[in-house]
């Protein structure tokens, strides 16, 4: 007779449990779903090695919202045939995925220089790197805090 | 729809707000000289949104207005145009003195509520919807005529009742939190509010392109914002309570300079 | 058809570099934002801008949902000959959408 009460408390735990990770996985996918920040790197240089350097990620250390922090990205390259800058891709650590843009440049910008924004949802490090024409990788970082909207619009 | 733009001067904005204050004393609970525009409150970065029209979000608002200025609508086959010519001549100095005073409905009436009379009575056109696009690219770049100028709000007597329950609303507690404007925005600002600082709510640059909205947006939207910050029912939008709110805001206000379209966080 | 500013010189010199700014409106909808009823709005996003200079690709981006609303870009060219930039953003629901600037040089 006692056993009768403790099954269905523990079924309708069970019951319970399972909606409240089903409505959570509907409104907030895992990060664990997504790929993670070093694979997406591994997709964009491949076996290389990224150095630190050269290229150089200005984003503001303090982001009023999250919904556009300005981003500037900056090599310096004489961006000729010979030596150029190929490609400068940007991820996040903390964002439900860790791609941003990828930018595809060549000789003929003249100048590798991009502006843009990007969300941010949470304070996190955003990392920059540079894919050159001599087959190197280079990378920059930034720690960057998001402060929010205080009156909830609703 | 697309528009091309050279790179000409940078509007610098209103860095140099004090140059605009009015030395002449007026009645208000902020003392004059304190007064600020939200834009001194925000990020270097966000100000830079703000300040270069080649950068500035709202701008995509604003060029369609311009093109509505110049379109023909309604049964009438009118443009705003038509009767008003080029709106930087007519139009100067319109959205600086507003609210104004509607005769004809005896009431007084909001910019974004004198484009859509103007719509129906003389265009013989339907009214645009609260905040769409059309209705907020209008009245920014009516705004837009007026950027730089000080706001001079209108001084008919008429609307003398209006502004007071404006100014009666501003200083009544509101919502489950019990709080009014004033106990922010004139006794608190400059503090903070979670991360974010509390500035003197001065309605400098509307419509605004507000990153929290990724859009353009009216005060009447902002006002809304703050009710359900305090958890109390938002009026609904056109109600005469954000008319007169506003009236008593841009009073509040009277001196600093006009910013539309403004960015804010 | 999406509002899009475009800040380009109208003139240039030969081997001048010049810098391209684009906005385009657009929600940029990521996909992970929760509407009104708590399910999250399905994913909405340009994925690709490309400017071309007289037909020859000089600037191409890869977008993901990281990029905020009412996307800014801004890039540089080196000036060549007179001529024609077109400038193309592509993205979900068949989003497509090409607009073009002259530009003479001299």
């Amino acid at each position: 007779m006692d056993a009768v009460p403790i099954t269905r408390a523990t079924r309708r735990q069970v019951l319970l449990t399972g909606a409240g990770l089903l409505a959570v996985a509907l409104v907030r996918p895992a990060r664990a779903d997504a790929p993670d920040m070093a694979s997406v790197i591994r997709d964009f240089v491949g076996e290389a090695v990224v150095r630190s350097g050269r290229v150089k990620l200005e984003i503001p250390a303090l982001v009023e919202n999250g919904n556009a922090a300005p981003v500037t990205l900056k090599v310096d390259s004489p961006m000729t045939e010979a030596d150029h800058v190929k490609a400068i891709a940007v991820f996040n650590e903390k964002n439900p995925q860790p791609n941003v843009a990828i930018f595809h440049l060549g000789p003929r910008a003249g100048r590798a220089e991009i502006a843009t924004r990007m969300r941010l949802a949470t304070s996190q490090k955003v990392t920059a790197i540079a894919a050159l024409s001599d087959g190197t990788f280079w990378s920059d970082s930034a720690d960057v805090i998001v402060t929010l909207a205080a009156c909830i619009e609703g | 729809m697309m528009i091309v733009m050279r790179p000409l001067r940078r509007w610098l904005g209103v860095l140099a707000a004090g140059g605009l204050l009015f030395a002449a004393a007026a009645a208000g609970e902020m003392p004059r000289e304190e007064r600020r525009s939200g834009f001194d409150f925000m990020s270097d970065a966000t100000k830079a949104m703000q300040r270069d029209d080649t950068l500035n979000p709202g701008m995509l608002w604003l060029l369609e207005g311009e093109a509505l200025w110049r379109r023909k609508a309604g049964s009438a086959n009118r443009s705003c145009a038509d009767c008003h010519g080029e709106a930087a001549a007519s139009m100067r100095g319109v959205a600086a003195r507003y609210p104004t005073y509607d005769i004809r409905e005896a009431r007084a009436i909001d910019l974004q509520g004198r484009v859509n009379a103007c719509r129906v009575r003389h265009q013989d056109a339907p009214p645009f919807g609260h905040e769409t696009p059309e209705l907020l690219g209008l009245v920014a770049y009516v705004a837009n005529q007026s950027r730089g100028m000080a706001i001079a709000p209108d001084s008919d007597e008429r609307l003398a009742p209006f502004r007071e329950n404006g100014r009666r609303l501003f200083n009544e507690r509101l919502g489950q939190l019990h709080f009014s404007c004033a106990q922010c925005h004139d006794d608190l600002w400059g503090e903070r509010l979670g991360g974010s600082v509390i500035p003197q709510a001065h309605p400098t640059g509307y419509p605004i392109y507000r990153l929290e909205w990724q859009a353009m947006g009216s005060l009447q939207r902002r006002l809304r914002n703050c009710l359900t910050g305090v958890r109390a029912e938002p009026y609904a939008y056109g109600a005469q309570e954000y008319i007169d709110l506003e009236l008593y805001l841009m009073e509040r206000a009277r001196g600093l300079a006009l910013e539309t379209p403004a960015v804010r966080p | 058809m999406a509002r899009v500013l475009i800040t380009v010189p109208e003139h240039a010199k030969p081997g001048e570099v010049i810098e391209i700014k684009t906005l385009i409106s657009h929600p940029m909808e990521t996909g992970y934002r929760a509407g009104a009823d708590g399910r999250p709005l399905p994913r909405d996003i340009i994925r690709r801008f490309t400017c071309s200079y007289n037909g020859v690709e000089i600037f191409r981006a890869d977008l993901f949902p990281a990029m905020s609303a009412n996307p800014f870009i801004a890039f540089s060219t080196v000036v060549t000959e007179t001529g024609t930039l077109t400038f193309t953003w592509q993205g979900d629901n068949g989003f497509n959408q090409t607009e073009t600037a002259t530009i003479t040089v001299s």
